[in-house]
């Protein structure tokens, strides 16, 4: 696989320099059999470090939810080489069983059972408070 | 059906729905005296706080109610493993209304969310304590007569200190307030709590490291712990901590009528011989408690 040629796939751009792994394991990377590509620290002029994600195959990832990570994600679909689809990601108002409260002291630490639920809460920042203990997700 | 989580769920109109109905038990009480009968409060406390669990089974009894319930986890379900959804769902069969005291930040919510009955939170770590927040509320209403148009001082840990917060959030609701944010630099107000009920709200307020300086100002003075564990170095903690000791002679410098509020208990942040000063309202506000929790009960369930 050349990292800069995806025949059909997704690439995500515009990852926050360092948190391109920590995507890779959310969005269960490490289980699918395509190639996928992690590229850090790669100059950007907007940002000027960023990581990139390129996935060679046509998965179906719950993209949608990388706002809550790193809202200047931007996901490049392709098709047959060439970009369809370009697009940011959105934040949404609550997120639901994909983020983990890194809060010793709140109950979903001990509490079998239970959904973890995030709300929005600072749209312009991004910031995601946990529903039980309103600790904010970094 | 109502839960009582944070102080945020109930409204501005609401809280001073309850506060007309305790300041009625305080004047009346022979009127309420039957008003629970039958009616059963389960206190769930999985960490002991002996005077918060008094206060609301005091509550419910003298609204002619029952209580049952456990004082500490290892006395009960918990002790062997049991989820706090299944002892809520399994103590709402038995009884009307709970009151639950978990060291689990959320507990009380997670316990709402499979109980048939009205859930009190009654302080899940240091989270939020609400029926505190009633009771101060409760308090300053008994004592100034309303909220309007009032200065209110909040001094020592205002960092952690969450019942502070919950203060600042449920006053912050009425018109004429004005905070006086009383703290070492190391333990001022966190920005989210200062911006989303302070600033945005375009409330008047100031801040400051001299609570010599505040005290001419205030009509409300609500002291809180400057605990040791908040400090790297036991010099700043120990510099700190004298600051911010109320005092005979800091007293002279206030208002006739102002008056002094700590959730308790104190450790050394009031010297004992304010105690007797008639602007001391902490004792008082330890007694207020009882009162407000009879009215909330009500509320939750539906009794008028
Ligand atoms: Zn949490």
């Amino acid at each position: 696989m050349r990292v800069d040629a995806i025949k059909n796939g997704i690439v995500l751009d515009h990852i926050e320099a360092g948190r391109a792994l920590e995507i890779y394991h959310l969005l269960s990377l490490d289980k699918v059999s395509c190639p996928v590509a992690i590229l850090t620290n790669v100059s950007s002029e907007k940002m000027g470090k960023k990581d990139i994600i390129k996935i060679d195959g046509a998965l179906s990832l719950p993209l949608e939810i990388l706002g809550v990570i790193s809202p200047s994600i931007t996901i490049v679909l392709v098709e047959d080489g060439k970009v369809r689809e370009k697009r940011h990601v959105s934040l949404p108002k609550e997120v639901t069983d994909f983020l983990r409260c890194k809060n010793p002291r709140c109950i979903t630490s001990t509490e079998q059972g239970i959904h973890h639920r995030f709300h929005l809460t600072g749209e312009k920042n991004a910031v995601y408070r946990c529903v039980y203990c309103d600790a904010q997700w970094s | 059906m109502r839960h009582l989580i944070d102080i945020m769920d109930f409204s501005a109109a609401e809280i001073d729905e309850l506060i007309a109905t305790a300041t009625d038990i305080v004047a009346h009480p022979e009127k309420y005296r039957e008003k629970c009968r039958y009616k059963k409060l389960a206190t769930l406390f999985f960490e002991p706080s002996t005077r918060t669990r008094l206060s609301f089974e005091a509550a419910m009894m003298e609204l002619g109610g029952q209580v049952l319930g456990f004082s500490e986890a290892s006395s009960s379900s918990a002790a062997k493993g049991e989820s706090v959804a299944d002892t809520a769902a399994i103590v709402s069969g038995y009884a009307d209304i709970i009151a639950m005291r978990h060291p689990k930040e959320g507990a009380p919510l997670v316990a709402a969310s499979k109980s048939d009955v009205p859930i009190i939170n009654a302080g899940d770590g240091g989270h939020f304590h609400p029926t505190q927040t009633l009771t101060d509320l409760f308090t300053i209403h008994l004592e100034k007569g309303s909220f309007e148009n009032l200065t209110v001082g909040l001094c020592g840990d205002l960092k952690f200190g969450r019942t502070v917060h919950s203060l600042i959030a449920a006053l912050s609701r009425y018109t004429g307030i004005r905070f006086v944010l009383i703290s070492p630099e190391e333990l001022k107000v966190p920005s989210y709590v200062k911006n989303t009920y302070i600033k945005e709200k375009g409330i008047p307020y100031k801040q400051t490291t001299s609570l010599d300086e505040a005290m001419p100002e205030l009509d409300v003075l609500y002291m809180t712990r400057v605990q040791r564990e908040r400090f790297f170095n036991e010099e700043d903690y120990l510099r700190l901590r004298d600051s911010y000791i109320l005092t005979p002679e800091k007293m002279e410098k206030a208002k006739k009528d102002m008056i002094v509020l700590h959730p308790l208990p104190r450790v050394n942040e009031i010297s004992t011989e304010v105690d007797k000063d008639p602007r001391a309202a902490y004792f008082r506000q330890a007694k207020n408690g009882k009162f407000i929790r009879m009215a909330l009960i009500l509320k939750l369930l539906e009794v008028d």
